[in-house]
């Protein structure tokens, strides 16, 4: 057994790797569809809005497992969405990486969200008034002046869906379950190890990683925004 | 180029009505503070749809009611300096003059920008954020920005409010080179008859609705 402080084994940098990767892969695919929701949630009013507000906040109310479940059902090898996917694109969910990345993309997307929301909440309407009589069309308005304006609350929803899609447990098991260099990111070999005699040790070790992931992301979100505020009036 | 505006808004209980036509190069819409000189700027504009009637300008129909036209803000070609400025407050003050070219059919070149950011004696101030900048600084920027994207009519919403009297008798005479030399016709609208005067504006009143 390896002491607290000895170097990373070759099974450990799998964990790493693949947690990275997965919570990467995660939050970045359902970047772009957190800012278009967000940006439906905070500006469009339709009826069935409430719908579209209740299924995205859902994978924060429900028990994980649950979601899990869900997932497994819809997009198990013998799901609706699941089955037709592998027949028609090749694309496999269940106890697979890309499950993974798909169970913490679902647990973290509300959050996203509502960091996203919250900031075009707080847009200044008139400035995009202004921007129209300056000639900008709708799509110029946005991409030169809401999503500028919106940046520190989209950097935040970015990094906080990060950690939330590295620390998901319960979603992921259900879904994917826990199978080693395919599966088995952080929190789910932390949990293995602790469920095996003498496994404390490596789970300690396990912990500090996260640990550092976590104030490693946090301080990359902080030079970030340091960076592209300089000078800005950015709030 | 004229300009024709014929409109009726129902806000609260009693619906405005405001009707006038504008040949001259420099007409001030005047009138005490809640008689609808912001809404029929933000009419004009295409900001707002009126509920009843129409506004061209020269040859075009902007808004027509009954006949379900409206040329959204973005087409219409009109700049307008809100109350408050409204300047980027991610962009320089160089990045807002610059803003409304890249849409313009019809920008100012660089020649005659440089011409409007002397009128406004704002070039010291380019690389400055908004966020820096007095209110009659901010003022003169949005003049400049609305300016610089080559509009065909100008809307200026009382843009001496926000400023103190010093400022404003300093401003004025802005203004006034502003209406003679930038060529554009200018609807300015205030609730100070002296500041229409002082800048030689062709006086519209706008009177409260007779209630019935």
């Amino acid at each position: 057994m390896s002491g607290l402080l000895a170097p990373l084994t070759a099974a450990e940098w799998t964990i790493i790797q693949l947690s990275l990767k997965v919570a990467l892969v995660a939050t970045l695919a359902s970047l772009p569809f957190g800012v278009a929701v967000a940006y439906l949630l905070s500006r469009k009013r339709f009826p069935g809005l409430w719908l579209v507000d209740a299924l995205v906040h859902l994978p924060l109310v429900l028990p994980p497992v649950v979601t899990g479940y869900a997932l497994l059902v819809i997009f198990g090898r013998k799901g609706v969405v699941g089955q037709t996917l592998e027949s028609c694109c090749g694309l496999v969910f269940a106890f697979r990486w890309s499950g993974a990345a798909l169970a913490a993309a679902v647990m973290a997307f509300p959050l996203l969200v509502r960091a996203i929301r919250l900031s075009f909440d707080a847009i200044d309407l008139r400035l995009e008034e202004a921007s129209a009589t300056l000639g900008a069309s709708p799509f110029w308005r946005f991409i030169t002046v809401t999503l500028p304006l919106a940046w520190p609350g989209i950097l935040g929803g970015t990094i906080i869906g990060f950690a939330k899609a590295l620390g998901e447990f319960g979603a992921t098991i259900t879904f994917v379950a826990n199978i080693p260099g395919e599966t088995e990111t952080l929190p789910l070999a932390i949990y293995a190890q602790t469920q095996i005699p003498g496994g404390e040790a490596v789970a300690l070790r396990l912990t500090l990683i996260a640990v550092v992931i976590a104030f490693a992301a946090i301080a990359a979100s902080q030079l970030l925004r340091d960076y592209t505020k300089r000078g800005h009036a950015l709030p | 180029m004229k300009l024709d505006v014929d409109i009726t808004i129902r806000r609260g209980a009693s619906p405005i009505t405001v009707r006038f036509t504008l040949e001259e190069t420099v007409a001030g819409l005047y009138g005490p503070s809640g008689v609808g000189k912001t809404t029929t700027l933000q009419v004009i504009a295409g900001l707002l749809s009126p509920d009843a009637g129409h506004v061209r300008l020269g040859n075009r129909t902007l808004t027509e009611v009954a006949t379900k036209v409206f040329v959204p803000a973005h087409r219409r070609r009109i700049g307008y300096v809100f109350q408050e400025g409204r300047l980027f407050p991610h962009f320089s003050v160089a990045g807002n003059l610059n803003y409304g070219r890249r849409f313009s059919p019809t920008p100012l070149d660089d020649s005659q920008r440089d011409a409007v950011i002397d009128l406004l004696g704002i070039g010291h101030l380019l690389k400055r954020w908004p966020l820096t900048l007095s209110g009659g600084e901010k003022q003169r920027v949005a003049i400049g920005r609305a300016l610089i994207a080559g509009p065909q009519l100008l809307l200026l919403d009382e843009p001496l409010a926000s400023l103190d009297e010093g400022r404003k008798d300093e401003m004025l005479p802005f203004f006034r080179r502003l209406c003679q030399d930038s060529g554009v016709p200018i609807v300015y609208v205030s609730h100070d008859r002296r500041e229409l005067d002082a800048i030689g504006a062709a006086v519209v009143p706008l009177a409260p609705a007779a209630h019935m």
